[in-house]
């Protein structure tokens, strides 16, 4: 709702998935934009549609899935764009990284020539050039003795390695957008410290935004500018990093991070949300959270609520939003 | 710290060969192994949590795996109160196995698709003879209530079942041989938040009502926090440090351990580190540094580091390995 304009806006979006049970309606209605510059958190539990949102964005499903709604992108509307406009856009302004590189990598040919299929695709280098920006990259992103690990496989790369190769492939066409899928939930917690504080030190040195999708509220509190919480296929909340973490404005939010350990004495029960996530063949009526919402009224169950502002540069879909309590000081590292 | 430990753990080391390539074979060269365990000396208490941590390649699940006898130790030994348990055969082994039971990450995959929860559990209680087969179903029911399951879980098979729902079967199975000791491999790192809370409530309710140990083999640090009395700290197969949970987490004293704790993502904003914790790779398990596993990456190793592996030392209250805290050189006899 700020003034500058988004470089990446989605209105609307979304994306609905035949199976043999009925049709599941994964994204509902997801709008949200993302400033340059900006490292924006997507976060939510398993099913809560996070992923399908940003492989939407990257316009990777096709028939029978179907995606509907805007995704505007340096003022073009990506879902109304040709196959020739897509290829222009994809791989060359927006990049992607994945959870898993190992599957993400093409495992028989050498990372070099990866990095440099994307340099000739995009940048149009070729040849001495393009395998001396190939070694910059895998440089840029900390590998060490770059010019030699350009012939080498995938299989020769550690896990953190291969992440960084996969960013480095990304960052060949100079992206002006990264959309990263759980970038470093395959790692182990010191390596995911160093690939976080890469991607922060990538941002600011490239000027890139960044959509970083996670369910670690850890690792949001870490990298994050601004967070969207999504749950059930829904934006539940927006919010920059700290008020969220300070006084989240949706009941859901609030009951992740009183649930997560840490916030209460040693070995006291924690504070579960009851039950489990929704199933999207068979929505409750109204807001989805209601169920497992210790908050919930009658409000609550009638139309779904929007994600209206709430405070400046916050929305919310909670119906609750303005008495749910602030948790200054209840949640600690 | 006086009292006997339930479970001591002395010198255990366990070698896996690696695979090896063809050319390597006809050459002769000797088969090399990843060291998974390495001479790790470890107590348990009596009713006590002992947190198990580190990234992967350390060992902890191995360590996990040798001490119901899942896999065979190399070399070293294992006391479970009188029971000497790397050497334990049929019978006894059978009921050292029903006095410490182990819980799995998946319980997908763990748990028989082809069974109804209530045929599990029957099973689980017939062939440790434990109750006549008129008492059975009334001890299925219990242990389902204990566990916060419905009765009618009984007759159902896991895919009926959510991942929250499927780990309370795990840990009903494991408890109707009534167990005094519970060893838990990653028991909620696949389930999401919101029902991780409700897992780790179970598990203290029941540690609460049933005196249970329990060895919490876990990477989520907050959660290793929260239900650990004590922490031991993984690297490469070896114990670096053990130390009561809030020592180690206020002042941790192993430069991994600071290392590990400096990299977790704090759910606090304001505290954000411009650079990593800690460079550098985990070296190969093929390939362990000599001396001391940790001293590639350590911002503070000297010469001794390379030379010689450190010793666990009494360095108050905690047990560290690391010649940072260790005597001089000159001040070792011999």
């Amino acid at each position: 709702m700020s003034a500058p304009p988004a470089l990446l806006q989605v209105r609307d979006l979304n994306v609905r998935m035949p199976t043999p049970a009925g049709t599941l309606h994964v994204v509902r209605g997801v709008t949200f934009g993302v400033q340059p510059g900006e490292m924006l958190g997507l976060v939510g539990e398993s099913g809560s549609g996070k992923s399908v949102t940003l492989r939407a964005l990257m316009g990777l499903y096709r028939r029978p899935v179907t995606v509907s709604g805007t995704v505007e992108f340096a003022g073009q509307d990506l879902l109304r764009a040709s196959e020739a406009q897509w290829q222009a856009t994809r791989g060359a302004q927006i990049g992607m990284i994945f959870q898993e590189p190992m599957s993400a990598l093409n495992p028989v040919l050498t990372v070099g020539t990866q990095i440099m299929e994307n340099l000739r695709t995009h940048r149009g280098l070729r040849g001495r050039a393009a395998a001396e920006r190939a070694a910059e990259l895998l440089d840029l992103t900390g590998i060490p003795s770059p010019r030699a690990r350009l012939n080498d496989y995938p299989h020769q790369f550690s896990g953190g390695m291969r992440q960084r190769a996969m960013i480095a492939i990304a960052l060949a066409s100079e992206p002006r957008l990264l959309l990263a899928d759980e970038p470093t939930t395959a790692l182990d917690v010191t390596i995911q410290d160093q690939i976080l504080r890469l991607l922060l030190r990538l941002r600011e040195e490239l000027n890139m935004s960044v959509i970083l999708v996670t369910h670690d509220l850890g690792v949001i509190a870490q990298t994050c500018d601004r967070v969207a919480v999504m749950y059930g296929g829904r934006l539940m909340e927006t919010a920059p990093v700290g008020a969220l973490f300070r006084e989240p404005r949706h009941a859901y939010s609030l009951g992740l991070l009183r649930s997560l350990p840490g916030s209460g004495a040693r070995r006291a029960p924690l504070q579960p949300i009851p039950g489990g996530p929704p199933n999207l063949l068979a929505l409750p009526p109204g807001c989805a959270f209601s169920p497992r919402c210790a908050y919930a009224s009658g409000a609550c169950l009638g139309a779904e609520p929007p994600l209206v502002p709430v405070a400046p540069d916050r929305a919310s879909a909670c119906v609750h939003a303005a008495a749910l309590p602030s948790l200054t000081g209840e949640v600690s590292a | 710290m006086t009292a006997r430990p339930l479970m001591d753990v002395r010198g255990l080391s366990k070698a896996f060969p690696a695979p090896q390539g063809l050319l390597a074979r006809l050459r002769g060269e000797p088969r090399r192994a990843v060291q998974a365990l390495s001479d790790v000396h470890l107590s348990v208490q009596r009713g006590e949590t002992l947190g198990i941590v580190g990234e992967s390649g350390c060992g902890k699940s191995t360590l996990a795996r040798c001490l119901v006898r899942l896999q065979d130790a190399d070399q070293g030994e294992v006391r479970y109160e009188d029971l000497d348990v790397l050497r334990l055969r049929g019978l006894d082994l059978r009921r050292y196995n029903r006095r410490v039971q182990m819980i799995f990450q998946d319980p997908y995959s763990s748990l028989n698709p082809r069974m109804t929860v209530g045929q599990m559990l029957r099973e689980a209680l017939s062939v440790h003879r434990l109750r006549p087969r008129a008492e059975q179903d009334a001890r299925i029911q219990e242990l389902l209530t204990l566990v916060g399951l419905p009765p009618a879980a009984a007759g159902r098979a896991p895919h009926e079942f959510s991942g929250g729902q499927r780990q309370r079967v795990g840990i009903a199975r494991a408890l109707a041989l009534e167990p005094d000791c519970l060893i838990a491999d990653e028991l909620v790192s696949a389930l999401d938040v919101s029902v991780q809370a409700q897992v780790v409530n179970l598990l203290l309710e029941l540690q609460e009502r049933l005196g249970l140990t329990v060895l919490f083999v876990a990477h989520d640090l907050r959660l290793v926090r929260h239900l650990s009395h004590r922490v031991a700290v993984m690297y490469l197969g070896r114990v670096v440090e053990v130390a009561p949970t809030e020592d180690l987490f206020r002042a941790p004293k192993h430069p991994y351990t600071q290392a590990l704790l400096a990299a977790a993502p704090t759910l606090d904003p304001a505290r954000r580190a411009d650079a990593p914790a800690i460079t550098g790779e985990l070296p190969s398990p093929l390939n362990v540094p000599s001396g001391c596993a940790f001293r590639t990456r350590c911002p503070h190793a000297f010469a001794r580091c390379a030379a010689e592996r450190p010793l666990p030392t009494d360095v108050a209250g905690a047990q560290v390995a690391c010649h940072l805290y260790s005597a001089p050189d000159g001040a070792v006899p011999g």
